[in-house]
């Protein structure tokens, strides 16, 4: 057992579940018990989603508990294809149904023989893989199972796409500003004369997926979700991939010269230096900003990453790199791809934090007491408690954290954004600071002085004001007094104020 | 599909409906039991949940933690004393509570894990109580987690007075006469009556509501539960318990059987109606003839008056998930709406028997139909009616409030109601706040230019 407040990453249905929904037309069945579709209500809210999320559940109930889902699995996933005409029926076990060992590959078997739609059990372990490795693995599977399909049916198409052509693999829902990113990873790919094959997850048709072996090479923008899918395209069709993330401007220009590198093995002979040069030039601000005063003030200041892999690699190395900033330690908390992160960052930071534990982070925090911070809400809370201005850079993220603005981190806009995200961050803590050091903003409140009031309140109605929130009680506090004058009343007891909120309210 | 008899229907569907886990009582009950920590038993999954569905309070350092189940813990290599004694005395040794819940989740279901054998044991050894609560997925939902807590709790109220809390109780009573001298109609007996209310209020409600009784001069003894653990209220057999909430039938029954105490049947304080047959009742029970009842019910209503006049004659669909759905519905009907449906996860009709019967009693009286009660109902066969149906406001769970905006119905979120103050009088402007707000927003969307904020494809 382990004593837990706060986790980074969510357990693997929830991995399972932002795969599936994100497909056209992919149904998903979760085999939990009630109140665990919670993943409705996130992407509902987060995304401010217009559709129905499709994922329904197979309800585990006491009866389930004692006799087995028998029927009712089968039932459930027969019915959804009545219902919805799903293309694919992912069917989700939970931590709870992981325990019962059903055989929900039979089920999803025995289903199959009776919908239209495609059955598939995700293949995924709740107790050893989280919601990112989760996701990973379920792209690949249904990735697998629909090329596999379509050999068997002879209808795979593997004739390369005439012009250069890529596949963007692992843009998902729920994903950390994903959306914007696919936008701008588009318009690279069209500035560099590259056709999009196809994009996967995210809105993509499961049977479009025999397409995929089309496409000269493939694009795994973030290292958690979809490597595993590449890699499985490479050692099938040969295809190459280029998993080098276009955040800030070292990576984007690596990952462009991988993208000429990959092209001329393949014959295709380009030279993007040019436009390399006149975009980081010109395009995206956020060289000329390194080299503005502005940026000369952030030299040597202190910082701190943490986040998800991608992300949390790709700020360090612009902080260090690119804006001249001292980042005193850089952290993930994926645990299970240590290696690679250590691997990316050892050149930025000596100290290199893996912990999926928040208080081990807070404290290190208090104790490197940074400038700043770029790290998750929950370094942004730590920041609040700690005065430490925070950068929301990755995942867990709220609903601010899906702007309805254009806010990409990749590509050339990205370098743009995550400049004034860095600025933002440095100046307002440096602004606090100012006003801190010259005595804090100085508004006297003239209400408050003026406030003399000829009524008393009884020992009681003053405890019973203390109750009520801070930011409301003055506001309570004046009506009621008002409401006391008014009734020509003395003593304000109890009943009063209720009387006086009753009143006062309509 | 609206009903013409004037008796209540009772249907049951699947049963696939969209509700918070039973756990989430987490969230209101270690703000209302200030001394209290809380030790949810499970897996990720419900610590997602929670994390997720308390939203800022997280940050805020709660009372609670997830006690997560390993791989190891699941397949038994691990002794499920010793690892609940590890966390149980970090948790004394950091936050040294005055109790410790330990909220049972499906896993510790399936897995069989005995909380209630162990938590004696540990009880004695680390010196702190420890009360077990089974508030899983698999039995319950929502608002239910509540109901399995105070039912754990009803079992430690204190069944002597205790000597030394003499003085407590003096001042207590004094408090209580200060408010008397100061009411209207001081003259009653002020002696503490042999009643105990039951259901988790914010502070501020549950005082409201004991004045209520306070000015018909009945003092209520306590609440179940009170702001910290160690105040407990005494139980005695043949004492009188009632009710504030339409999902705590098993505190009620826990009560009655195990406590000997005598359930008042009521409706529930929800609306200046409920409020005050809630009251009568009591009332009643006590033999106490209510004073100004009906007037103060009369100037509620006519206080909330410009709120009828936008709710009068427009329909409601409750999608069901907080049990709240039949006191809600009786009120809104009272009020001038139409019901056409009151989905709700489970159905206690003896517990809910006045309330039920006031529910049909208001229906007669404003001259509606009847709506349909749908126990356990399916949201997809939900949402198939309410495309028929076309009702003006739909009261539903967040998975699908924003698509049914998008499709044109207004929408309630119905988990506001459980975190609002909608009890008593004094709260009934508050709950027509929350059922107003969509209508009045979504009349200015369609006044001037309505294809501006149409995004019906």
């Amino acid at each position: 057992m382990k004593l837990a407040y706060w986790m980074y990453a969510g357990p693997a249905h929830i991995g399972t579940l932002r795969i599936a929904s994100s497909f056209n037309n992919v149904h998903a069945i979760m085999h939990a018990p009630l109140g665990d579709d919670y993943f409705n209500v996130m992407r509902s809210m987060l995304e401010r989603e217009r559709d129905f999320t499709p994922v329904t559940a197979s309800i585990v109930d006491r009866h389930v508990l004692s006799r087995g889902s028998q029927e009712k699995v089968v039932h459930s996933i027969i019915k959804k294809d009545k219902e919805e005409k799903p293309n694919l029926v992912v069917l989700t076990p939970t931590c709870t149904s992981s325990i019962l060992q059903e055989d929900l590959q039979n089920f999803a078997y025995r289903a199959s023989l009776e919908t239209e739609a495609d059955v598939l059990l995700a293949d995924v372990n709740h107790y050893r893989v989280n919601e990112l490795q989760a996701s990973d693995r379920t792209l690949d599977q249904i990735v697998r199972f629909y090329l596999d399909k379509s050999k068997k049916k002879n209808i795979l198409n593997d004739t390369k796409t005439l012009n250069p052509s890529v596949n963007i693999i692992g843009v998902v829902g729920l994903g950390f500003h994903n959306y914007h990113d696919l936008s701008e990873l588009k318009r690279i790919f069209a500035d560099l004369n590259i056709n999009i094959n196809l994009v996967i997850p995210e809105n993509a048709s499961v049977h479009s997926l025999n397409n995929l072996p089309r496409a000269w090479f493939n694009c795994v923008p973030y290292r958690e979700v979809g490597i595993l899918t590449a890699e499985y395209l490479k050692k099938e069709f040969d295809m190459p991939f280029v998993n080098i993330t276009p955040m800030g401007l070292t990576q984007i220009t690596s990952f462009i010269r991988e993208v000429q590198n990959i092209l001329s093995n393949l014959g295709k002979h380009v030279d993007y230096e040019a436009y390399i040069d006149t975009q980081t030039r010109f395009i995206s601000q956020s060289a000329w900003f390194s080299r503005s005063i502005d940026c000369q003030n952030l030299t040597g200041k202190k910082a701190v990453v943490f986040g998800d892999l991608t992300h949390s690699t790709a700020i360090a190395r612009i902080l260090h790199s690119e804006m001249g900033i001292r980042v005193a330690w850089v952290g993930t908390y994926c645990k299970y791809d240590v290696e690679w992160f250590k691997r990316q960052v050892s050149d930025i930071s000596e100290q290199i934090v893996i912990s999926e534990n928040h208080a081990v982070i807070a404290e290190l925090i208090k104790k490197t007491d940074p400038a700043v911070i770029f790290g998750t809400q929950m370094e942004r809370h730590i920041g609040k408690k700690l005065n430490i201005p925070c950068g929301v850079i990755s995942s867990p993220v709220h609903i601010q954290n899906f702007p309805l603005s254009y806010r990409p981190f990749l590509g050339y806009e990205g370098t743009n954004q995550i400049a004034d995200l860095v600025y933002n961050s440095f100046t307002l803590g440096m602004e606090d600071h100012l006003l801190d050091l010259f005595g804090g903003h100085d508004i006297v409140n003239a209400d408050e002085i003026n406030q003399q009031s000829s009524v008393t309140w009884s020992p009681q109605a003053l405890l019973e004001l203390t109750k009520i929130p801070g930011f409301v009680r003055k506001k309570v506090k004046k009506n009621t007094e008002a409401f006391a004058n008014q009734q020509t009343i003395s003593v304000i007891t109890v009943e009063t104020m209720y009387s006086a909120k009753e009143k006062l309210q309509s | 599909m609206t009903k013409t008899t004037n008796q209540l229907t009772f249907e049951c569907e699947t049963g696939n409906y969209h509700t918070f886990c039973p756990i989430s009582c987490v969230s209101w009950l270690y703000q209302k039991i200030e001394d209290s920590f809380f030790l949810v038993i499970g897996t990720k999954t419900c610590g997602y949940f929670l994390q997720n569905a308390m939203g800022v309070m997280i940050f805020a350092e709660p009372r609670y933690a997830m006690a997560e189940l390993e791989e190891a813990d699941i397949s038994a290599q691990l002794n499920d004393y010793q690892e609940l004694k590890r966390l149980c005395l970090q948790i004394k040794k950091d936050r040294s509570p005055g109790v410790i819940f330990w909220i049972g989740t499906c896993t510790t279901e399936i897995i069989k894990m005995d909380l209630e054998g162990i938590a004696p044991k540990l009880e004695a050894e680390i010196g702190i109580p420890i009360v077990v609560a089974r508030a899983n997925g698999l039995d319950y939902a929502f608002t239910q987690g509540e109901d399995t807590v105070l039912a754990s709790m009803a079992q430690r109220c204190p069944r002597k007075e205790p000597k030394l809390s003499i003085s407590k109780k003096q001042s207590l009573i004094q408090n209580s006469s200060e408010h008397a001298y100061n009411s209207t109609n001081y003259s009653i007996k002020k002696a503490i009556t042999p009643l105990v209310i039951f259901g988790s209020l914010p502070n501020t409600v549950a005082s409201q509501l004991t004045f209520e009784l306070e000015k018909q001069g009945i003092h209520v003894r306590g609440w179940l539960p009170s702001s910290s653990y160690s105040e407990l209220p005494l139980i005695q057999e043949g004492d009188y318990v009632v009710g504030i909430n339409p999902f705590l039938s098993r505190t009620a029954t826990t009560l009655m059987r195990r406590r000997k105490a005598k359930l008042i049947s009521a409706p529930f304080p929800i609306g200046p109606d409920g409020t005050r047959a809630w009251i009568e009742k009591i009332c009643n029970i006590f033999n106490v003839q209510p004073q100004g009842l009906i007037e103060r019910e009369q100037s509620v209503w006519k206080s909330v008056e410009s709120y009828l006049d936008l709710v009068r004659g427009k329909s409601v669909f409750f999608m069901g998930d907080n049990l709240l759905e039949i006191s809600l519905a009786r009120f809104l009907i009272r009020c001038g709406m139409i019901v056409y449906e009151i989905g709700v996860p489970y159905m206690d009709k003896r517990y809910q028997a006045a309330e039920l019967a006031l529910l049909q009693k208001t229906c007669q009286d404003m001259n509606t139909i009847i709506p349909r009660i749908v126990e356990k109902p399916d949201n997809y066969n939900q949402l198939e009616r309410i495309h028929e149906l076309k009702p003006d406001l739909v009261i539903t769970g967040m998975a699908y409030a924003n698509p049914l905006e998008a499709r044109g119905t207004n929408t309630k979120w119905s988990v506001e109601f459980t975190f609002s103050q909608i009890h008593g009088f004094v709260n009934t402007q508050e709950i027509l706040q929350l059922v107003t707000k969509p209508l009045l927003r979504n009349a200015i969307f369609n006044s001037p230019v309505p294809i501006l904020y149409n995004t019906k494809n």
